[in-house]
């Protein structure tokens, strides 16, 4: 079966910290950052990065259009022999 | 796989839109001004009608949109705008023209323009931002107030007696037989913002196809006026505005040419 992995990269300096792309995330996958960014806001970034699935609804609903998704689909690996007849 | 092998242009599946500039908006955190400049932006690449297109733009939060979206753009006096569109649109058959506009722009002061550019029919699309208050000004009162919500002007709640009734505008526009397809959406969800950008889409798809007026009324926050957080300005909006100001299409004739009336073939 075909599983998504995806990621999401923020610009750090133009985020403004609003906190929109947090709620929107299904996965948790996304945080404030205890830290400022140039302009005192605190930017967003991927706490729990193995959780994103790329949906991009974070990228979505930013106001500032400062995330980027990627996503890609990979192959689960078969533990299971496999019968050649 | 690690983060590097994700991050790779073949694996792109959402980035800014191209027509949005490299200026950092001067938004609030968290505004719905953003939001809708950024669906503005991919449904007029969508369209490709980049170089035939011509915003107006208002007086209000949003009086720099053409500061961000790279197209042709006047800007025009306090509620004008759809009087300033109406001459591009007629002057300029060929081009595609709306207006974007707040709720004080467009349901205070430019109250008589937007009402006679829509009875009129006017090929144009109109966005129409309601966050139910003068967001730039400060944060006072506008037609679109809910009875009981505090503003600058209204310190304890509106008051249907001493301020006057909230102005369901789209309402009114749905009745001229001028608009063709008016529609009331919002974009604090990503759901929402899909569904928000495919009216807009309609919105200019209508005007293309020279079906009169198009207008897309956006339910939004003012968080920074409103005095919430932008996620607590989402719920608010969601408890307090739609009750009152329903999502959905008001009116949808752009497929059957309306027989009551002759839009402008201009
Ligand atoms: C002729 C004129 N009257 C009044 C003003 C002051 N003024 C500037 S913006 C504004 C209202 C803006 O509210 P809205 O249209 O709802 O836009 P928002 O900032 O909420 O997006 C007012 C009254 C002005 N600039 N020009
Ligand atoms: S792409 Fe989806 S899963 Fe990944 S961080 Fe954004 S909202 Fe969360
Ligand atoms: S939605 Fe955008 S601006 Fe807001 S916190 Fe997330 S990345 Fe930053
Ligand atoms: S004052 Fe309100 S409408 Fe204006 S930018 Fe700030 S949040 Fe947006
Ligand atoms: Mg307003």
């Amino acid at each position: 079966m075909a599983k998504v992995i995806g990621a999401v990269v923020v610009d750090n300096e133009e985020c403004k910290g609003c906190g929109l792309c947090v709620v929107a995330c299904p996965q948790d996958a996304l945080s404030q950052n205890k830290q400022v960014n140039g302009r005192g806001y605190h930017y967003s970034f991927m706490k729990n990065p193995q959780a994103c699935i790329g949906c991009s609804n974070c990228a979505t609903v930013c106001p500032d259009s400062c995330i980027v998704v990627y996503r890609v689909k990979i192959n689960e690996v078969r533990t299971e022999p496999v019968l050649v007849s | 796989m690690n983060l590097a092998d994700i991050i790779n242009p073949n694996n792109l599946v959402y980035e800014k839109p191209k027509l949005l500039t490299e200026n950092t908006m001067h938004y609030c955190p968290g505004c719905s001004h953003g939001v809708v400049h950024k669906l503005l932006a991919e449904v007029i690449l969508d369209l490709d009608i980049q170089e035939k297109t011509i915003g107006v733009s208002p007086v209000g939060c949003a009086v720099f949109a053409y500061n961000y979206i790279e197209i042709d753009w006047q800007e025009a006096a306090h509620g004008r705008a759809p009087a300033v569109a109406t001459g591009i649109a007629r002057c300029n058959p060929d081009k595609v023209v709306f207006t974007y506009q707040g709720d004080g722009d467009l349901a205070s002061i430019g109250a008589a323009e937007i009402l006679h550019a829509c009875n009129r029919g006017e090929n144009i699309v109109v966005i129409f931002v309601n966050n139910g208050i003068y967001g730039m000004t400060g944060g006072q009162m506008a037609p679109t107030t809910l009875i009981g919500q505090v503003t600058a002007t209204t310190p304890n709640g509106r008051d249907a007696g001493r301020n006057g009734y909230p102005l369901k505008i789209t309402e009114l526009i749905a009745q001229l037989p001028g608009t063709s397809y008016v529609t009331r959406q919002s974009v604090h969800t990503p759901a929402s913002i899909r569904k928000c950008k495919k009216a807009i889409s309609k919105a200019f798809q209508a005007a293309i196809d020279k079906k009169g007026t198009s207008f897309v009324e956006v339910v939004s926050t003012c968080n920074m006026n409103w005095k919430l957080s932008p996620v607590k300005a989402n719920e608010w909006m969601v408890d307090n505005m739609f009750p009152f100001y329903q999502p959905g299409d008001l009116k949808d004739s752009t497929k059957t040419d309306p027989a009551s009336y002759t839009p402008l073939k201009n």
